[in-house]
């Protein structure tokens, strides 16, 4: 049953990449969509793209385990929008082409830029990108071990890999862009579903769950004794009874959320695909109505995962899996199949979204710009080298994911989102606000906040005290609140120790294009 | 006078109108109280959850409490902050495309 709807995604998913195939006629088709996706499409891919398996599976366990401490991630995600409003997505869209580097490259040295640019893009990707096949394979594995025990967790990530390869390569932006969509409406349809169907569960009534919630029993797995704990209160995970850095772990985890989003380059794409600024601000809206939606929703979704599912389960089960359970206990095989299969097209179509941003940027920025110097790249060339670009990018990650399978998934996303706020937000909003940026500064701001978030990573409890058995040098899980200052330090100490009159003097052309839409990148195709 | 449509924009002589550096300065008068209201009362939340303990823990309908009120209110703030966006950013267009009616490109 699971593999029956498992099935039916992958084959509808293919059909749309084999119906956009068709359209990719040209770079800015198969980059951009030819600039045509309308603004709540747009809004619905922006949600199917940031919604991951780290939204769904993670939060939901987050919050089951750790109850409101969890729901601070879903806070945070949509928080972050904010900054994707007010700052980044018109710009972006009036003075880009087709990535994050566009923007930055427009006034300043384009080969620096975009190769620093080009290496904190791959790299935040990959480590994105790695968390959602390694969740993708267990929760392949672990769906369907009993029916089909060859299908191992390493297969599952392979496989996983393949299929997001074959969407990226013949679907370009046209086909990921619908897969987004349709996953989009699909998680939508699941988790609010899963909600009526807990509150039904508790006769509609909100104080009847609430107080489920707040007087939960369980037993301790150490002391092995009864208790009974109030999960609305905060502090079970970032509590100071836990650890005294944990308040300042939860505002760093904060800054990187809400700053890391606006600089998350798959997110970034998007506003390539729309005909122009106004429209990037209302997919940005839409997006916010549904993700909002979304977040809140996940207050059922976690908390029944808690009230239902945990004291049925007497050996517990994986903290990643409360989603599916909770809809194993409310409506059976079936609905726990339906369920399994909407978290699978979650990581497909984010795995997807990664893998054309990421290879945009490598052929666009790295191999035009960079390696060919910007000139005498035809538009097939870059296409193809993109085509390419995803087929190694693609195959790396399967490789990276099946070495870092037990490393937690959550903790992978998070430095990604670091990674996002140090380096590329930096470098974004100085590129459009301050005149006095520069070449050096981008290149500064970029490379020390991408060193400066994965050194504290390493440094960090999870990494130091889990992994190597260490006592670790840094006292936080989350490095935002060191490694953000570092990247804007950086940025305007490189910027006031070099002169650069070229890209001060475009600052006046960059600024007018920028807020007017002057010169924009037009739509190619209806 | 009308630019020329056949020649590039001059993008200083653009740059200079006192029109956009009056739409820059309404942006700025506009996006910045915006950005920092929205930062402080997000990041309040997570001190209030990280510092203040027992007044986040108070109940206010049955048992829920302020903390959750307080994260739901996040929800309302950005969607509230959004619809405003939304209707200032309209009065931008306009100005910008007044700004720049004569260029074509």
């Amino acid at each position: 049953m699971t593999i029956a709807m498992f099935l039916a995604f992958v084959i509808a998913t293919l059909g749309i990449t084999v119906w956009s195939a068709k359209k990719n006629t040209g770079s800015s088709a198969y980059f951009a969509a030819g600039r045509s996706i309308k603004g709540w499409q747009n809004g619905l891919a922006v949600a199917g793209d940031y919604m991951s398996a780290a939204s769904f599976l993670g939060i939901s366990g987050m919050i089951a385990f750790f109850g409101y401490d969890g729901f601070m991630y879903s806070v945070g995600f949509l928080v972050a929008y904010l900054t994707v409003l007010f700052v980044v997505a018109e710009p972006l869209r009036n003075a880009g082409k087709y990535t994050m580097a566009d923007l930055l490259a427009y006034r300043l040295k384009a080969r620096p830029v975009r190769a620093a640019a080009s290496v904190s893009t791959l790299t935040v990707s990959t480590f994105y990108m790695v968390a959602q096949m390694s969740g993708a394979g267990l929760l392949v594995n672990m769906l369907l071990k009993e029916d089909y025990p060859w299908i191992s967790q390493n297969v599952a990530i392979a496989g996983v890999g393949a299929l997001m390869i074959v969407y990226v390569i013949f679907g370009g932006m046209h086909g990921t862009t619908w897969v987004q969509i349709v996953k989009a409406v699909l998680l939508m349809g699941a988790t609010i579903l899963l909600s009526f169907l807990v509150l039904q569960k508790f006769g509609f009534s909100f104080s009847a769950f609430f107080d489920a919630i707040a007087s939960h029993q369980y037993t301790d797995a150490k002391t092995g004794m009864e208790v009974t704990r109030n999960f609305l209160d905060p502090g079970m995970k970032f509590g100071m009874d836990i650890s005294k850095w944990g308040p300042l772990d939860l505002i760093s985890l904060g800054l990187a959320l809400v700053l890391g989003t606006a600089g998350l380059p798959h997110v970034l794409v998007r506003f390539y695909t729309v005909p122009d600024a106004k429209t990037a601000r209302v997919s940005v809206v839409w997006a916010m109505v549904i993700i909002g939606v979304f977040y809140i929703l996940t207050t059922f979704l976690g908390f029944g995962a808690l009230t239902l599912v945990r004291p049925q389960e007497i050996l517990g089960f994986n903290e990643n899996m409360s989603a599916p359970e909770l809809a194993h206990v409310l409506g059976g095989d079936i609905f726990f199949a339906f369920i399994s299969a909407v978290a699978f097209a979650t990581i497909l179509a984010v795995v997807a979204g990664l893998t054309i941003s990421a290879s945009t940027s490598f052929a666009h920025d790295f191999y035009s710009n960079v390696l060919k110097h910007g000139k005498e790249v035809s538009q097939d060339k870059e296409v193809k080298v993109a085509r390419i670009a995803a087929f190694v990018v693609g195959g790396m990650s399967i490789i990276l994911a099946i070495l870092l399978k037990e490393i937690n998934v959550a903790f992978l996303v998070g430095l990604a989102f670091a990674v996002a706020a140090s380096a590329n937000l930096p470098a974004i909003v100085l590129t459009i606000f301050w005149k006095k940026f520069n070449t050096s500064g981008a290149v500064w701001g970029l490379l020390a906040g991408l060193s400066s978030s994965i050194i504290l990573i390493i440094l960090s409890p999870s990494v130091m005290k889990n992994l190597m058995g260490m006592d670790a040098l840094f006292p936080l899980n989350n490095p935002g609140i060191v490694s953000i200052p570092i990247g804007f330090i950086a940025a305007i100490v490189g910027s006031l120790i070099s002169k650069e009159p070229e890209s001060e003097a475009k600052f006046a052309e960059f600024s007018v294009r920028a807020h007017t839409g002057l010169g924009a990148e037009k739509a190619t195709d209806h | 006078m009308a630019n020329n449509p056949s020649t590039r924009p001059d993008w200083e002589a653009l740059s200079r109108k006192p029109e956009f550096q009056e739409l820059l300065a309404a942006k700025k008068r506009f996006t910045i109280p915006c950005c920092v209201f929205f930062l402080v009362y997000y990041f309040a939340l997570l001190y209030f959850v990280g510092w203040h303990l027992d007044l986040m823990k108070q109940p206010v309908f049955g048992k829920i409490n302020v903390a959750y009120l307080f994260a739901l209110s996040q929800f309302v703030m950005a969607w509230g902050m959004a619809w405003i966006y939304m209707r200032k950013a309209a009065t931008f267009d306009r100005t910008a495309a007044e700004i720049i009616k004569h260029e074509t490109h």
